[in-house]
């Protein structure tokens, strides 16, 4: 089978709807007699719920007010579920829909108010008296796990949801016999994911067949499918969740929320449609986030700079419930040995609940954060030692003879990790030589001459992408020759109805522009897992790729029969089943899909079954490691503490690439996600849990002035694990940026003696640090 | 009750007449009254861009202007741009580019740059960010969109729009 689109940097089929304003998404829905919602929400971070008054909000012009005891049974019995069940967790705090008898958090839904329009409802839930009891509200992660803490629910004897470790060797005996120990405290807060998209629903009820159509801003259709067919109790075919275009995901928008299954039973009580969409303050009160994480680590190294091992600890902030499980704590555990060996590991880590908005995943899912703590000690040993800081990596990656390479750790399916494949040093070599890391003091010592302040930072991330068990893939030809690729992965702005297009068309032999991609929609696959974790290319991709060359097989069959000659002798080319050599001998795809479908009386071909189409669950054996090497050389302002990022690059490697042009958007798209978790983004609550950032004016995202032009190299290691020989390429981009330049802005600041210990690195925060710097030097 | 006033406007050239309530923003009235939800809301506190639209040739957040103050003007919006097999220079641009990838944030950012580029016909790279940089993005990292508005300037250079 050629290849000729896989690879090739093809124009998205994507772009033409989207770019003439016809794509369509959640808000976009009009239907008729559709109510609009509105929520009641939590005013406190931590408060019991006394009574709940909707008379004016009635005399308002709602047409209803639904509490938590309005809700169905089942709805007022169970709670949401935790995305993935972990048995580490002795304190699984999850949600009702409606809040129960108390709130814990600043926007924890209370109540949803339905209206004719949006404005109503809006002004109704505000008529809405709520009479609260405040308590004490458990904030800051690392306070929040003290023995003596306010609890984060009322009837919990701590916050301490899971206390887990992570053991690699004998850390305590390669300590002992170190040559060099140190030890850092290091914050890093993430934010939040704050696509420009907020999230939403539609639910349609069926009044004659039963059940709804759900139409809503979700990555993960068929987990929220699978939430509601078990909090309402209907039956699987009684429910359909389509996702119409995504305005971005990059995590949070998998979660399956409150106000979804509140608009569900809203919907079902009703019995007319209903329509919620956040606006942006709902977005920064009600969406996850990927807030704190405080870590307290020792590093040892043998007189050779050679890593020995690291300890220590670290608490996560998971938020008031724990939907999100203990995802992002436990990849960030996972993640920390990256492209190193580090022959002996140990972190204690506890996920500890607080009064905040619920924890999940933002683009890199706690492999930033890993990777900010990682590098941090490696800058460190590295000025202790006065060792040039790429020699000291240099002297530490692992080898590429090494692959595949045992970590030493336990997956969450308790199975090693274990790297398949990459080449780190040669990615550092190449960083170097396309980062000028050469050239690079001789810049800062001139540009110090003339008073400007440059940093060089680099750093290093292995992601672990691909996640399994597993993706759906349906490809089907219908007798008039349309192709259609069908999937439960649900792409948020990737590219996926490209590439995967690009992988089946080369399998069946026709163009880009004769397959049409229908991805994230239940009523077309019954299975499905949706598009996070990277996943998509490895598993949606390999799925189609296999649907694909069944049908091509198939396709062959039936044609070897009309035309009485061997399989190998046909060949699948420009919609049409071949005989190689012969011109003329050729049957249109659509033809042999008509052919399969039968005629009633006429017996049917044995060993051929009715239909064209064929479907794949590609099931990795486990997840491929992708790598990431990144350089960042930064200007300080002094004074202010601004700072010019004047060159990113980036060796990458997610083996190989299906589209080019898709990949390279979302290595530079992941880069300013890291631009932006590096020198902006913090969600800052005060002393009683109120959020104090509850807009763009004072949460800072990333500006096209901000973002620096991102060198891109490929650095493609294809994994054996899979037929495509690919790995994940959404959050590379991300997940090393942020440690990149708090290292870059560490080494401007090296005449002062800053020592960065934090992220994010606000310009404030960068005066302040002067200060402190210079203060102590006075002292 | 809330007062209601009956407006009259143009939006990408063809007139439009309903009666509103005073409260309801341009934003909601193009997407919710006359269902041309290519313009996309944001943020609605007019940090985010996305609502962008031209009022009277203006770049204007349709979120920060109520639909009554739009009475008597004409509006352009993404939707009157170019169609899907006839892309405007820009969109083609962004296509070609890589400029969008969601594509939510798209609509602001092409009515932005439309009035820009008019603007301004041969910007260099730092005027082109400096012109969106009241357009957020979370997806491309605006290296696609910057190269986009600088390949459609030069092609408008080349070949002027026609009317």
């Amino acid at each position: 089978m050629g290849e000729k689109l896989f690879g090739a940097a093809v124009k998205r089929t994507e772009d033409p709807a989207l770019l003439t304003g016809r794509g369509r998404f959640v808000d976009d829905i009009h239907l008729p007699e559709m109510l609009h919602a509105a929520f009641v929400r939590s005013a406190y971070a931590h408060a019991r719920i006394l009574a709940i008054d909707p008379k004016g909000a009635e005399t308002a012009g709602a047409i209803a007010v639904l509490s938590y005891r309005d809700l169905p049974e089942g709805l007022q019995r169970k709670t949401l579920a935790v995305s993935v069940p972990n048995p580490a967790i002795s304190q699984l705090v999850l949600p009702y829909a409606l809040a129960k008898e108390e709130a814990s958090y600043v926007g924890e839904p209370i109540a949803i108010v339905l209206a004719e329009s949006r404005a109503v409802a809006e002004d109704a839930a505000a008529l809405v008296a709520v009479e609260y009891e405040p308590l004490p509200a458990a904030l800051y992660c690392r306070d929040a796990a003290l023995p003596d803490a306010p609890p984060a629910h009322s009837h919990l004897p701590h916050n301490i949801a899971a206390k887990v470790r992570v053991n690699v060797g004998d850390v305590d005996r390669a300590f002992a016999r170190a040559a060099h120990v140190f030890g850092e405290t290091i914050t890093v807060h993430r934010g939040g994911a704050f696509f420009i998209e907020c999230r939403g629903i539609v639910v349609e009820p069926h009044p004659i067949l039963g059940g709804f159509t759900v139409y809503c801003t979700t990555q993960t259709p068929h987990r929220l499918k699978r939430q509601i067919v078990e909090l309402f109790d209907l039956r699987e075919d009684q429910l359909r969740v389509a996702v119409p275009e995504i305005g971005g995901g990059f995590g949070p928008k998998g979660t399956v929320y409150p106000d979804y299954i509140a608009a569900v039973a809203a919907a079902q009580r009703l019995g007319r449609p209903v329509k919620w969409v956040a606006d942006r303050r709902e977005d920064f009160l009600a969406t996850c986030q990927q807030r704190d994480q405080w870590w307290e680590l020792e590093i040892a190294l043998d007189e050779e700079a050679r890593i020995l091992g690291l300890r220590g600890r670290m608490v996560h902030d998971s938020g008031a419930y724990m939907t999100g499980s203990l995802t992002v704590p436990w990849i960030s555990a996972t993640t920390v040995p990256g492209p190193y060996v580090v022959p002996n590991y140990r972190l204690d880590y506890s996920a500890v609940l607080t009064n905040k908005v619920p924890g999940t995943s933002v683009r890199g899912s706690g492999r930033p954060e890993a990777v900010v703590v990682m590098e941090r000690m490696i800058e460190r040993a590295a000025r202790e030692l006065k060792l040039d800081p790429a020699e000291l990596r240099r002297r530490n990656l692992i080898q590429p003879q090494a692959m595949p390479y045992n970590v030493g750790i336990l997956f969450r399916d308790n199975r090693p990790v274990v790297y398949d494949s990459g080449d780190y040093p040669a990615a550092l070599e190449k960083l170097l030589a396309a980062a000028d890391y050469a050239g690079f003091r001789a810049r800062q010592m001139k540009a110090r001459h003339n008073g400007r302040h440059l940093g060089f930072g680099l750093s290093n991330a292995v992601e672990a992408t691909g996640l399994g068990p597993y993706e759906s893939a349906t490809v089907s030809v219908a007798p008039s020759g349309r192709i259609t690729v069908y999937t439960g992965a649900s792409p948020q702005g990737q590219g996926h109805k490209t590439t995967l297009a690009q992988i089946a068309a080369d399998a069946l032999g026709v163009g880009l522009e004769d397959i049409v991609v229908v991805a994230g929609d239940t009523g077309t696959v019954a299975q499905g897992m949706g598009s996070f974790a990277a996943r998509t290319a490895v598993n949606a991709g390999s799925s189609v790729h296999l649907a694909a060359e069944a049908v091509a097989l198939k396709a062959k069959r039936i044609a070897a029969q009309l035309f009485e000659v061997a399989e190998e002798d046909l060949e699948l080319e420009g919609g049409a089943v071949r005989v190689k050599g012969v011109p003329g001998m050729a049957k249109p795809l659509g033809e042999l899909a008509t052919r399969t479908l039968g005629v009633p009386g006429f017996a049917m071909a044995a060993a051929i079954d009715p239909g064209l189409d064929g479907t794949a669950y590609f099931k990795p054996e486990q997840s491929v490691y992708a790598s990431s090497a990144h350089a960042a050389e930064v200007e300080v302002d002094i004074e202010t503490g601004q700072v010019r990022i004047l060159a990113f690059t980036v060796v990458h490697d997610c083996g190989r690439a299906i589209n080019p042009l898709v990949v390279e958007g979302q290595v530079k798209g992941g880069v300013a996600h890291g631009v932006g978790n590096a020198l902006f983004e913090r969600l800052i609550y005060d002393a009683e849990g109120q959020p104090l950032v509850t807009t763009f004016g004072d949460y800072l995202l990333p500006i096209a002035g901000d973002v620096p032009k991102v060198k891109i190299i490929h650095h493609e290691c294809p994994t054996p694990l899979n037929p495509l020989g690919v790995k994940g390429a959404g959050e590379g981009g991300t997940i090393a940026a942020i440690a990149a330049i708090l290292g870059a802005i560490e080494n401007a600041l090296e005449p002062w003696g800053v020592v960065i210990r934090e992220s994010p690195l606000t310009p404030e925060r960068i005066v302040e640090l002067l200060g402190e710097a210079a203060l102590g030097r006075t002292r | 009750m809330t007062d209601r006033w009956r407006i009259r406007l143009k939006v990408n050239g063809k007139e439009y007449e309903r009666e509103i309530e005073t409260r309801l923003n341009l934003a909601d009235f193009l997407r919710h009254e006359l269902l041309l939800t290519g313009t996309h809301v944001g943020c609605e506190h007019g940090v985010c861009g996305a609502c962008t639209v031209l009022v009277d040739g203006q770049s204007l957040r349709s979120c920060l202007m109520l639909a009554v103050q739009a009475a008597g003007k004409e509006i352009a919006t993404v939707e009157g741009l170019g169609d899907p097999e006839n892309l405007h220079p820009l969109q083609a641009a962004f296509r070609e580019h890589h400029g969008l990838q969601c594509g939510y944030c798209t609509p602001g950012m092409l009515m932005t740059l439309v009035e820009f580029l008019r603007d301004h016909p041969d910007p260099d790279e730092a005027e082109v960010r400096e012109a969106i940089s009241g357009n957020l993005c979370r997806c491309t990292g605006y290296q696609g969109i910057v190269d986009a508005a600088l390949a459609a300037a030069a092609s408008l250079r080349e070949n002027p729009l026609k009317g």
